[in-house]
Parts: structure tokens; C-alpha cells; sequence
């Protein structure tokens, strides 16, 4: 039996407090990349109760996702925007989700951000990370963008960090550790670095700019 | 002097892409801060650093 709503938001206000439920509530994020990074983020807002998510990704879920994104065996092969929108109707009944199957690109992301409070940046190639940050923070100036780099390999964990670059740009992650250097991606360390960011959106959502 | 990812640079006067083409930077992967705001890419070539400018170049490495 999956709980009505009122309940849902009951049982989140008695975790997070009414007022601080309802900004989360209140809160629409886009997250751009459904990997290791955007399907753990994905996942933790939907457990918060933010109301509404815009979930982009031009890929499938493949075998070498499952070891750190938020898929399941049985969903190779299909759409990650379509599999991650099937788990978080499962965990979270009531988020509301749009789902776009498509590359974000300069020409497309103005009309597909436009309604996002806040940006996510969770892909994975570092030309991409740039245009988005670039593009987001010139031509949105009203939008907070929390985005990632370096979080590939073994490192200690706690250099994982949360950085406040201007007052609506966030950089979370260790800035260096790049995939290219052919260390790989291990799930801890990128799910502590989706963490990261789902915590700073949670943070700019309840009013709380400083890192 | 001009700070820049938190080292004193000798930079005051170089524009950013002055600046950028003396470093192994690649364009295609930063973003960069100067004073609290982003410089929008299409201005690399106009805008000049300044004496006591603070400057962060945010440069992106792969992985997701």
C-alpha cells in the first residue's frame, strides 16, 4: 500500500519541519546528466520532497553504469531518463518529474532550463561541464548552478568539498581527479560528490547561501 | 598584482586570453571568476586584469 499524499508530507514535515518541507516542496531543479552523479542527485531530492524535477540525459543504461548509478539490472538497455523516472516513482510517489531524452547544448538549454530554480551540472565529459556552467551563469544570471568536477579514483574521501565560487555558481568535488589520468569511478566516492550537490541545492532551497 | 587561484601573478594589464595563452589551460574546459562574477567567454579577449584584481579559473576535468 503506498501512503497518500498528505501522509507522505506529513511524515516529511515531521523530518525536516514544516516551514523547511515547504521550501523543499517549493523547489524546482534540473538535473543535466543522469550518471553517476545526476541519478544519485536525482535520488536524494526526491527523498527530501522537492517538488519538482526536469531530469536530462541522451544516453541508455548500461551494464558499466550499475556499479554507481541509481539503475537496475533489469533496466540495461532503456533510456536512463525513462529508467530513473521509473526508481524515483518508486521511492518518491509524489515528486513530479518532465523527463528529456536529449543532449543539453547551447542552443537548447535556454528554453529547456527556463523554469529550474536551480541547476544541477552531472555530466561527465569536461567540455560539457564547461559550456553548461559557462552558459548557465551568462545568459540565466536569476539561476544557482551547483555543479562538479573531480571525483574519479581512490583519494581520501574528505577531499571531496563544497565550494562557493560567486554568489549563484557552487563547485563541488576535489577539482582534480580526472578520469582521463585513467583512474576509474569508484560509487562511493562519486555518490559523495552527488551528496555534495544535493545538499547545496537542499541549502539554497532552505535560504542558507554559505558553504 | 593580480591574484589568481590564489597566487600573486605579475598579470595587471594582460587581457584574460593574454593571460590564458601563457598557461596550459584548455579554453574548451574552465570558467572563469573574476571579483565575484563570471566573465562571459566572448569577452576573454576585451577584458583587462587590473591591479588587485582576485581571479579563479575553475578548469573541468572528466568524470560523473
Amino acid at each position: 500500500m503506498i501512503p497518500m499524499k498528505d501522509e507522505w508530507y506529513a511524515a516529511l514535515e515531521a523530518r525536516h519541519g514544516k516551514d523547511r518541507q515547504k521550501q523543499f516542496y517549493h523547489g524546482t531543479v534540473a538535473v543535466c546528466g543522469l550518471g553517476g552523479l545526476g541519478s544519485n542527485i536525482a535520488v536524494s531530492l526526491a527523498r527530501a520532497g522537492v517538488g519538482k524535477l526536469y531530469l536530462f540525459d541522451f544516453d541508455v543504461v548500461d551494464l558499466t553504469n550499475l556499479h554507481r548509478q541509481q539503475y537496475k539490472a533489469g533496466q540495461i538497455g532503456m533510456n536512463k531518463t525513462e529508467a530513473l523516472a521509473e526508481n524515483i516513482r518508486e521511492i518518491s510517489p509524489y515528486t513530479e518529474l518532465e523527463i528529456h531524452t536529449l543532449r543539453i547544448d547551447e542552443e537548447n538549454a535556454p528554453e529547456l532550463l527556463q523554469n529550474a530554480d536551480i541547476v544541477c551540472e552531472a555530466f561527465d565529459d569536461a567540455n560539457a561541464k564547461a559550456m553548461l556552467t559557462n552558459l548557465v551563469l551568462e545568459k540565466m544570471p536569476d539561476k544557482y548552478l551547483v555543479a562538479a568536477s573531480g571525483m574519479a579514483g581512490y583519494g581520501s574521501a574528505n577531499e571531496i568539498k563544497t565550494r562557493k565560487i560567486t554568489d549563484k555558481f557552487y563547485l563541488c568535488g576535489d577539482g582534480v581527479s580526472d578520469i582521463e589520468n585513467g583512474v576509474g569511478l569508484v560509487a562511493p566516492r562519486v555518490m559523495l560528490c552527488a551528496a555534495h550537490q544535493a545538499h547545496t541545492v537542499l541549502r539554497i532551497l532552505a535560504g542558507m547561501y554559505e558553504i | 598584482m593580480v591574484t589568481i587561484n590564489g597566487e600573486k601573478c605579475n598579470a595587471a594589464g594582460k587581457t584574460v586570453a593574454e593571460y590564458l595563452s601563457a598557461t596550459e589551460y584548455d579554453p574548451k574546459r574552465i570558467a572563469i571568476e573574476r571579483n565575484g562574477k563570471i566573465v562571459p567567454k566572448a569577452q576573454y579577449e576585451s577584458t583587462v586584469l587590473e591591479e588587485g584584481d582576485s581571479v579563479e579559473v575553475v578548469s573541468f576535468v572528466g568524470g560523473g
